[in-house]
């Protein structure tokens, strides 16, 4: 039944070129175009004025940081940092942009679509028709996520790696980064997004109080992934535990807020 | 006969509109019972309280022996609803909406398929949805409606925007069901469609049950004086029966309409009109329609409200 909910979503956006178009230009700009332009040019930028602007900024990283950055050179040391902790919050921001623009009308796009008398009326429980629409709009962004760090991966190994002595990326942090701490936080925004979609009276309310709801999640959640890419693999591991608790907790709520007036649309004001 | 649903003096307000007042009504299994009531009358409402996707403020309410706020998942998959503005997902095609409503009701594939045919709809379950005409898609609501065999059919104003011929088809299809065993529930505000197809019409206004029966139950009941229509060459001689012994109404509308105490009258007034120079060229007791006698009832509800 979920996965029926969540694949009638899926197909329905899948089909819209207009929706995933923009979805898939901004995942492929963060973890492709501009990871490949930048990491080329901090690789070939040696003895420039760039490249000491560039060491700068690394000299500002914590010692432990600064002595688990590779490679000879200044360049190579440079691309090596921006690659495994200068660009890491790319990596929640895609999917939160992502899943909160599918997420902001899932709900609120039934009633406006008329759709969601349908889903009143059949024997569907109201849990169900929830994680269904939490799937549909987590998916989209995650899998963006992955495809995208799949690229990312190759582009940080192919631009980076000779100059460090072989295939490096992803290291434990991103690892821990990508399937710990991101789909909580996704799951965050989405729980948010998700009860404020049965709310609202229409689909355009909904994408503006999307961007209100998800802009402190992406500052939290950029911090926290800028914070446990330095850190030691136990504090990320905790991070993401507690993303995980917090997300569950606003996801089990965010189903009990659901009710089946609200998809007929007789009750956005309560 | 059982009944299928009952309402039991339900109300539903929401916020200061009451939409529902004290309701009462049944519907006996295997009948096509008909709401028939103004825009506002409460018939949506009724609908979607009768399969628990809205909780009554007051009152009961029984649906194949269930409660439907408390065993609303058995009601729902029991019933089949086609809403007053049937709506899928534009993107899809015909066949991928009825495959999710296939799913979520936990019918077959096959179920689906023979669904569509029976509503003539399986010739176009290629294309998306988002290019369906209005009929299309009514008859893809039905489809959808049926996919689980239900029980219980709800029905609301199935023929909104259909021209005559599709209307006459869908409800020829709601007649078949009928006769199938099933129970038909249907809202409308076309008193000519309820007219052919219903065992029962229960009138509403403004969320309370003006009356119910069958319709010539409720003729016989609510427009016991006989009717007779009277046309001539000289119409303006047709107005010398106002007043006249046993008339107890007339109605213009070119032809005249004249209520009487007794059909026994007519023959008296026959002569009288001749007599007088009136060239008949209609002389026909007419049975009343449901739209008489829905016009009959908000014109006697309207005279018990006004002082």
């Amino acid at each position: 039944m979920v996965r029926a909910v969540a694949r009638a979503d899926l197909t329905r956006l899948f089909k819209s070129r207009d929706y995933w178009l923009p979805l898939i230009i901004l995942a492929g700009l963060f973890f492709v175009i501009i990871p490949f332009i930048m990491l080329n040019v901090v690789s070939s930028a040696d003895r420039t004025p760039l490249m000491a602007q560039i060491g700068d900024v690394i000299g500002t990283l914590p010692p432990a940081i600064q002595d688990n950055i590779q490679g000879d050179s200044p360049s190579t040391r440079a691309a090596y940092a921006f690659a495994v902790y200068l660009l890491a919050p790319i990596a929640i921001v895609v999917p939160l942009t992502i899943s909160s623009a599918v997420g902001a009308n899932a709900i609120v796009g039934e009633r406006e679509r008329g759709t969601g008398e349908f889903l009143a009326h059949s024997p569907l429980s109201l849990r169900e028709i929830y994680i269904g629409k939490l799937l549909a709009s987590l998916v989209p962004g995650y899998a963006a996520t992955l495809v995208g760090f799949s690229i990312y991966a190759v582009i940080v190994n192919v631009v980076v790696g000779p100059s460090v002595g072989g295939w490096f990326f992803p290291t434990t942090g991103w690892w821990l980064l990508i399937f710990w701490v991101v789909p909580p936080f996704i799951a965050i925004a989405l729980a948010l997004i998700l009860r404020m979609s049965a709310k609202v009276r229409s689909a355009a309310a909904a994408h503006q109080a999307s961007t209100l709801i998800t802009l402190p999640v992406i500052i939290l959640s950029y911090a926290a992934a800028s914070g446990l890419i330095y850190s030691p693999t136990w504090s990320a591991f905790g991070i993401g535990l507690v993303a995980w608790v917090v997300a569950i907790i606003l996801l089990v709520r965010g189903s009990r807020s659901l009710r089946r007036e609200r998809l007929l649309g007789v009750a956005s004001e309560a | 006969m059982s009944d299928a649903i009952r309402f039991l003096s339900v109300s539903k307000a929401f916020g200061e509109v009451r939409a529902l007042s004290d309701l009462d009504f049944v519907a006996p299994s295997g009948s096509i019972t008909v709401l028939l009531g103004p825009n506002g009358a409460g018939k949506t409402t009724t609908v979607r309280l009768a399969t628990g996707s809205m909780q009554p403020d007051f009152g009961d309410i029984r649906v194949l022996g269930l409660v439907p706020m408390d065993d609303g998942r058995e009601v729902r998959a029991r019933v089949g609803v086609v809403p007053p503005k049937p709506a899928f997902y534009e993107q899809l095609t015909g066949w991928e909406n009825l495959q999710f409503a296939a799913t979520i009701f936990e019918a077959s594939e096959r179920a689906a398929r023979d669904a569509a045919e029976r509503f003539d709809i399986a010739h176009a379950l290629d294309q998306e949805v988002g290019g369906y005409s209005t009929g299309m898609r009514t008859r893809l609501a039905l489809a959808r409606a049926v996919i689980h065999d239900p029980e219980v059919l709800l029905l609301d104003e199935p023929t909104a925007g259909l021209d005559p011929e599709s209307s006459r088809a869908v409800l020829e299809l709601i007649s078949e069901l009928a006769g199938k065993g099933r129970t038909i529930v249907m809202c409308t505000h076309l008193l000519h469609e309820a007219e052919g197809i219903a065992d029962q019409v229960v009138l509403m206004d403004n969320g309370t049950t003006r009356a119910a029966g069958h319709p010539r139950d409720l003729a016989r009941r609510y427009m016991a004086d006989p009717v007779v229509i009277f046309d001539a060459e000289n119409r303006e001689v047709l107005a010398t029966l106002e007043g006249r012994a046993g008339v107890i109404r007339m109605r213009r509308n070119g032809h005249v309409e004249v209520a009487l105490d007794d059909l026994h009258r007519l023959p008296d007034l026959i002569a009288e009109l001749v007599a007088g120079g009136a060239r008949l060229t209609r002389v026909e007791p007419k049975q009343p329609t449901l739209e008489d006698l829905y016009f009959e009832m908000q014109r006697r509800h309207r005279e018990e409200v006004t002082p």
